[in-house]
């Protein structure tokens, strides 16, 4: 689905270039989950930008779907750690968003709102939010705007979920409710999710995969697979093999820090 | 009396407690009208003078209004432009600074040249030193979109056009609305500024009249019905913005509570 060869991103900083990734490979498959981990400013979000074609690297090649990535992917959900939700807009009407403007939805918004609108409503009732769709961003809370964040990256059944420290800015109660919102949505639809996070927990929990990656210039240091039996429950994150490796993705970070 | 009641009643009695030391100071000081005319004698001169009074008034109002309207139109446009493009940006912003530095005091005689005296530099005028707000104010509303919003349109596949109907253009109302506040003051100064100096009708054109006779009851009558236009289209543009944007202010209002 997914593959980083060999790719590098030089940018224009305020003292001249600044090298954020450096040959860089990565391979995602189709419906997997991806996590990328590592230290802060280590590159992680130039790493979504370059796979949603917001992006072009300096050298190598990024390809989605077999194809290279020259533009904006135009399918690509994506959520930050910010819910972002326009605040003139009511919860149902942010969520429509993508729609009004990719393609095939695009066109047809008009005579098929009603579908969509239902749409929204099942969406909303997956991530818990049933009956909140005609509230304002701002009556909700953090929590609950980060779930309408994640109805608006998945309203057009995208292939590919682009997540940047999505729960980084909520409390470790809501953090683990929207891991398993996210488990629950991910295994219905089965699209494919790059998660790039700093919480180890989080990755190892819902991620098929987690790259490791170093200081900047980024690179994949190491990828491991997690290959605990879905659907996994929130008891599996005291599980001794569980903590095993969050010790030990937590040690080679700590080592590339230092490095 | 509780507190809210008096709070609400607060620039009433503001107000009249103003006209009252206003007209002792007078008495008690024998001050001459020719200095400063007590708020009685501004009142006769305003029940001696009302048809002059509000046919002038009518004058600069709709000078005014004609001069902002024109500077909606042109500000939002210029601000659009400016907000869509950092190299329109970056190349008219000095130009713009130069001309917003220029008082427009000074640019009304030119207008005079060309278009003689009348109505039509008052306008300009009035134009030319409201727009600038509305510029700024849109322009600063565009490009104040968060980059991560943009971020997820263009990875939709959005245009810049797709990202400034959805995003940039709502976004952009609050600032707009609350220029207009701002912007209907200036014009209501660039009016005046360009009758006192030349026109043949207008409050400014009554009070440069008044004074050159020494009536100054009529001059502060004058002045009395600028403030009241003044905060009259103030209003008006204030319970727009609240209407048109109240979002914002809810959202503000929340974020508060």
């Amino acid at each position: 689905m997914i593959s980083l060869k060999d790719v590098s991103l030089a940018y224009a900083g305020r003292t001249g270039p600044v090298l954020a990734l450096e040959g860089t490979t990565i391979s995602v498959g189709r419906g997997e989950f991806a996590a990328v981990v590592g230290p802060s400013g280590c590159g992680k979000s130039t790493l979504m930008k370059l796979v949603t074609g917001l992006v072009k690297p300096t050298t190598g090649v990024v390809a989605v779907d077999g194809a290279p990535v020259t533009g904006p992917v135009k399918m690509a959900g994506m959520a930050f750690q910010n819910a972002n939700l326009l605040p003139w807009r009511t919860v149902t009407d942010n969520i429509l968003l993508p729609l009004e403007i990719v393609e095939p939805y695009r066109g047809k918004f008009r005579s098929h709102r009603a579908e969509y609108v239902a749409k929204v409503e099942d969406l909303l009732a997956t991530v818990g939010l049933k009956g909140f769709g005609d509230r304002f961003p701002w009556e909700l809370s953090g929590g609950m705007q980060q779930r309408a964040s994640l109805c608006r990256s998945l309203i057009h059944e995208p292939a590919l979920l682009m997540l940047d420290e999505p729960f980084a800015a909520l409390d470790a109660f809501t953090r683990e409710e929207l891991w398993c919102v996210l488990r629950d949505v991910w295994q219905r639809l089965k699209f494919t999710v790059v998660l790039v996070t700093h919480d180890l927990r989080e990755a190892v929990f819902l991620a098929d995969t987690v790259h490791v990656m170093s200081a900047r210039p980024g690179r994949i240091i190491e990828t491991r697979d997690v290959s605990f039996t879905r659907p996994r429950d929130l008891e599996v994150c005291y599980d001794k093999a569980f903590t095993d490796i969050v010790h030990d993705l937590r040690n080679q970070i700590a080592q590339v820090r230092k490095g | 009396m509780n507190s809210s009641k008096i709070e609400s009643l607060a620039p009433w009695i503001f107000v009249i407690a103003l006209f009252v030391i206003w007209e002792l100071v007078c008495k008690l000081f024998g001050v001459s009208t020719i200095t400063l005319p007590a708020p009685s004698d501004i009142w006769a001169a305003i029940l001696r003078y009302w048809a002059p009074l509000l046919r002038n008034s009518f004058v600069t109002l709709w000078t005014t209004l004609a001069g902002f309207a024109l500077a909606v139109a042109f500000g939002l446009f210029l601000g659009l432009v400016v907000g869509w493009s950092r190299t329109i940006y970056r190349g008219l912003y000095p130009v713009m600074i130069g001309f917003n530095s220029i008082p427009k005091v000074a640019v009304v005689p030119i207008l005079v040249l060309w278009f003689g005296i009348g109505e039509i530099p008052a306008i300009l005028t009035a134009f030319l030193i409201s727009f600038f707000p509305i510029v700024v104010n849109v322009a600063t509303g565009l490009a104040t979109i968060e980059p991560e919003l943009e971020d997820v349109l263009r990875a939709l596949g959005a245009s810049k056009l797709d990202v400034m109907r959805k995003v940039g253009i709502p976004r952009a109302m609050p600032y707009f609305f609350g220029s207009l506040k701002v912007a209907i003051t200036l014009a209501f100064v660039g009016t005046v500024v360009s009758e006192t100096i030349a026109a043949n009708a207008g409050i400014g054109f009554l009070m440069a009249q008044a004074g050159s006779n020494f009536q100054m009851p009529l001059v502060f009558a004058g002045l009395i019905a600028l403030a009241v236009e003044g905060i009259l289209m103030y209003a008006a543009t204030a319970w727009l913005e609240q209407r048109m944007t109240g979002w914002a202010f809810r959202a503000q209002g929340s974020a508060a509570a």
